[in-house]
């Protein structure tokens, strides 16, 4: 009687509530769609960050070649934005024609938010338009200056709109107490359902990913006009982007880790189920997966720095080191890869004696894990650093001391990480999740504090020859690719552990998915759809880049303009 | 040309094809082989000072765990090569010569058919079948429902605590704890709490051991319901599970359950997981 009861009403909150999408189904046409548009919005987000920046420091530095470079970043965003909101609206008329009951339910309760949205979608497209149309029109004195505050402004109001989209889905993991299927309780506003546990930790994870993504992008954009440039003036220019967007993306790609951490901690704090499905359960291999390709990320970062000391003279002097730290990232890349519960045939099981290898178990807990990312952390860092010392010569009189201090730096964060890491085996667990604290503290506190010598350090620091951009192999220029594949590809199966810890439902214990896509996706099944939207998304990037080009090109012919380039090597 | 043995360990290409046979001697057998003889050698020093034999243990690596290794260091080595100009023009000098010389034709004929064998002998090795049963990705730890039923009752997990913990007296619960384990669990679990009872070895997935990488991590609720519930509790998702643990809860009193996860605890020497003040972990 109560199986009849539950068929009955099963059937009752069925019927109407899905649409059909031929071939591949409502979930793939939706996830598609949610994807792409993801990806471009997290592009056209992350890009105006680094666009004012380095509009700014044009301005400031009076150097008219970041003014150029600003405005090629730009350039891609008009494009760019286009297909964000193509996708933006084929993503909307998916969820309106093929889930119209968990639409309903969102639109009942986020209804005003949205109407928002849409007028800041509208302030944010034509300040982008007079963003980059009136860059040459306010070129110069204070127009320059309003033209700047109106690529703040684009930033205000994208990031804006993101966090009222954040709203929505973080309201699908971790909905206010007391929200129904109905709705929400009267006590809940529309505002509490918006700031949920979930969203402020969302918000900042994804305005760094925003900028680590458009840093990758925006390299690869570089990586490709380097290879297709046909001139050393050329080569020279786009050689310099892509070291800025690698920059970019590897300095903010270093503090993300933690804002993930703490968007973790506030799944677990939520709700410990969905906690354990994340970390320790049906997703938990996805963690072994993103180690690998987050060391692929360190290692395309550190090969393109160390290819790069090629062509700044007086960085041979460091040469001798890169196999050392090689070493290190690649040992520590082996540990954080090394899962807990490995992959055996019943006859290697039998041999290792249990479930987990006696010796490498030791390798698939957080206190190693922890301890490789640390000092990978801190080696690419370093690599940074002998990156941006290479063509200085120290002028002032403590040098010696300095270096040394910095040294000391890095040592003691090392032996910090390192002590912690072991010492984190013999305490109990509540006590080492402590520990990543410290671990995290010491990393921090040495890039802070090197940086923060290294400025004095290097005033007045005499150069030992320009740095000979344009002069990379070019094998140099696909590990910029790499970046920008590895790290696409990685947002889209993270953005899948995060929405796949739902399991079977819409919002989580509050609206049930009934749909015939209820279950949740193999990991084979997600890593192929994922792969898919990365295909579908580079293609359609590959086609703006090189509508960029075409724009470029027309436009220089009309136009020539010498003289805004880094100086290209000559002779040798 | 006669060339002697600096040459070549100074050569990047065959610095790289040594880099890569060390890599997979020590991924094959120094794993295996090195911790137990660092603790034999260590113990030399340790017992003639009263401190115990040192074990320090290990076993051979599986096959998926070789491939990952050696993966990565082909990856490290690509790019120790490639890194620097005059280095990788050097590295693809013996490629190139095998592609191009005439003097090396034999050579290159010899690799043109060997190659694709290894490649058709790998094709086999992968294809051809096998009485294993398929190796897949295992999930270790299900997710705790919110709430379960245990004899019927409703129980909240989260509002879940040992009442042993602030009743009675500690040691007793210990004594019971052990008693209720050597009658149930031992076969299984075995006399260490290793996981390797009598019964171990045919069970796939094996049972698990108890100690800082398994309860450790997890609160005594959590292990309450996972005994309670046993296998056929398991959660829909990451099936099969392919548990043989039976649901205790039809066996054992509430009161044996949480006094085998006192001597559980007691025995492994690990504190249990706890929620945080904020409530999280």
């Amino acid at each position: 009687m109560t199986e009849l009861l539950l068929l009955v009403q099963a059937a009752a909150d069925t019927t109407g509530a899905y649409g059909h999408f031929p071939l591949i189904g409502a979930r793939a046409a939706v996830w598609i769609a949610a994807e792409v548009h993801l990806m471009f919005a997290a592009f056209v987000l992350g890009v105006p960050m680094f666009a004012v920046i380095t509009e700014l420091i044009g301005i400031v530095g009076k150097d008219p070649k970041y003014d150029k470079l600003s405005k090629e970043f730009t350039r891609l965003l008009v494009f760019a934005y286009s297909a964000t909101a193509l996708w933006g609206a084929v993503l909307v008329f998916f969820l309106t024609t093929l889930y119209p009951r968990f639409w309903g339910h969102l639109t009942q309760i986020f209804g005003l938010s949205m109407w928002i949205y849409v007028g800041l979608f509208f302030a944010e497209s034509f300040t982008l338009y007079l963003y980059y149309y009136g860059w040459d029109r306010w070129n110069a004195g204070r127009s320059k200056w309003f033209h700047w505050s109106l690529g703040v402004l684009l930033n205000v109001w994208g990031t804006i709109v993101m966090f009222i989209a954040n709203g929505w889905l973080t309201y699908m993991m971790s909905p206010p107490e007391g929200a129904t299927a109905q709705g929400l309780p009267p006590e809940v506003t529309m505002w509490g359902a918006i700031a949920n546990a979930t969203w402020m930790p969302i918000n900042i994870h994804r305005l760094l990913g925003n900028a680590v993504f458009g840093g990758t992008v925006a390299a690869a954009y570089a990586a490709y006009r380097f290879l297709a440039s046909k001139t050393p003036e050329e080569r020279a220019h786009y050689d310099w982007m892509g070291y800025v967007g690698n920059f970019i993306a590897i300095s903010v790609f270093i503090v993300l880790p933690f804002a993930g951490y703490w968007l973790g901690r506030e799944i677990y704090a939520y709700d410990q189920s969905m906690g354990i499905t994340m970390m320790g359960g049906f997703m938990s291999w996805l963690w072994v997966v993103q180690a690998v390709l987050i060391g692929v990320l360190f290692l395309a970062a550190n090969y393109y720095l160390w290819i790069g000391m090629q062509r700044i003279p007086g960085a041979e002097r460091f040469t001798p080191y890169t196999k050392w730290m090689l070493l290190v990232l690649v040992v520590c890349w082996i540990v954080w890869a090394t899962p807990h519960t490995l992959i055996v045939t019943r006859e290697e099981q039998a041999a290792m004696g249990g479930q987990f290898h006696p010796f490498l178990d030791v390798l698939g807990v957080m206190s190693a894990k922890n301890t490789a990312v640390n000092l990978m952390i801190l080696t690419t860092f370093l690599s940074f650093l002998l990156y941006r010392r290479g063509n200085k010569r120290l002028t002032v009189e403590w040098a010696r001391q300095g270096t040394m201090v910095q040294g000391a730096m890095f040592v003691i964060a090392a032996v910090v990480v390192v002590f912690f890491g072991i010492y984190g085996y013999f305490v109990p667990d509540t006590v080492r999740i402590g520990f990543s604290v410290y671990q995290v503290l010491s990393v921090l506190a040495c890039i802070v504090g090197v940086t923060v010598v290294d400025l004095f350090l290097t005033r007045g620091a005499e150069s030992k020859g320009e740095i000979r951009w344009g002069q990379m192999p070019e094998r140099s220029q696909y590990a910029l690719f790499i970046l920008a594949v590895t790290f696409t590809w990685l947002m889209g199966l993270m953005g899948f552990a995060r929405s796949g810890i739902r399991q079977h439902w819409h919002v989580w214990q509050v609206l049930p998915d009934t749909s015939p896509y209820a279950s949740t996706p193999a990991l084979g099944y997600a890593a192929n759809m994922i792969s898919l939207c990365v295909i579908v998304f580079l293609g359609l990037v590959a086609f703006i880049f090189w509508l960029g080009g075409l724009a470029e090109r027309a436009f220089s012919k009309e136009q020539p303009a010498p003289g805004l380039s880094p100086q290209p090597a000559m002779g040798d | 040309m006669n060339r002697g043995a600096s040459y070549y360990l100074k050569h990047p290409f065959w610095q790289a094809v040594l880099v890569l046979l060390a890599s997979y001697v020590l991924v094959k057998w120094g794993i295996e082989y090195l911790p137990p003889a660092l603790g034999s050698l260590v113990s030399l020093i340790t017992e003639p000072l009263g401190l115990g034999r040192v074990n320090w243990p290990s076993a051979p690596v599986p096959r998926s765990i070789v491939v990952q290794y050696m993966l990565t260091v082909m990856v490290a080595i690509l790019i120790y090569v490639s890194e620097n100009e005059e280095r990788w023009r050097r590295f693809k000098e013996p490629i190139r010569a095998v592609m191009v010389e005439p003097s090396l034709k034999n050579l290159r004929v010899a690799l043109l058919i060997l190659f694709p064998v290894l490649v058709g002998w790998a094709t086999y090795q992968q294809a051809k079948g096998t009485v294993s049963a398929p190796v897949g990705l295992r999930t270790i730890h299900p997710a705790a429902p919110t709430q379960f039923t245990f004899r019927g009752r409703t129980v909240l997990l989260s509002e879940l605590s040992n009442p042993l913990r602030t009743t009675g007296s500690l040691e007793e619960h210990y004594r019971e704890g052990m008693r209720v384990y050597y009658q149930n669990c031992l076969p299984c679990h075995g006399d260490l709490l290793n996981g390797r009872g009598h019964f171990a070895h045919g069970f796939n997935p094996a049972p698990l051991p108890f100690d800082v990488s398994t309860i450790a991590q997890l609160s005594e609720a959590f292990v309450f319901w996972r005994i309670a519930k046993g296998g056929p509790g398991l959660p829909r998702e990451s099936q099969p599970w392919n548990s043989a643990m039976p649901a205790w809860e039809n066996i054992l009193t509430e009161e044996e359950i949480w006094s085998v996860i006192v001597f559980l605890y007691e025995q492994a020497g690990v504190e249990p997981r706890r929620l945080t003040e904020e409530g999280g972990h």
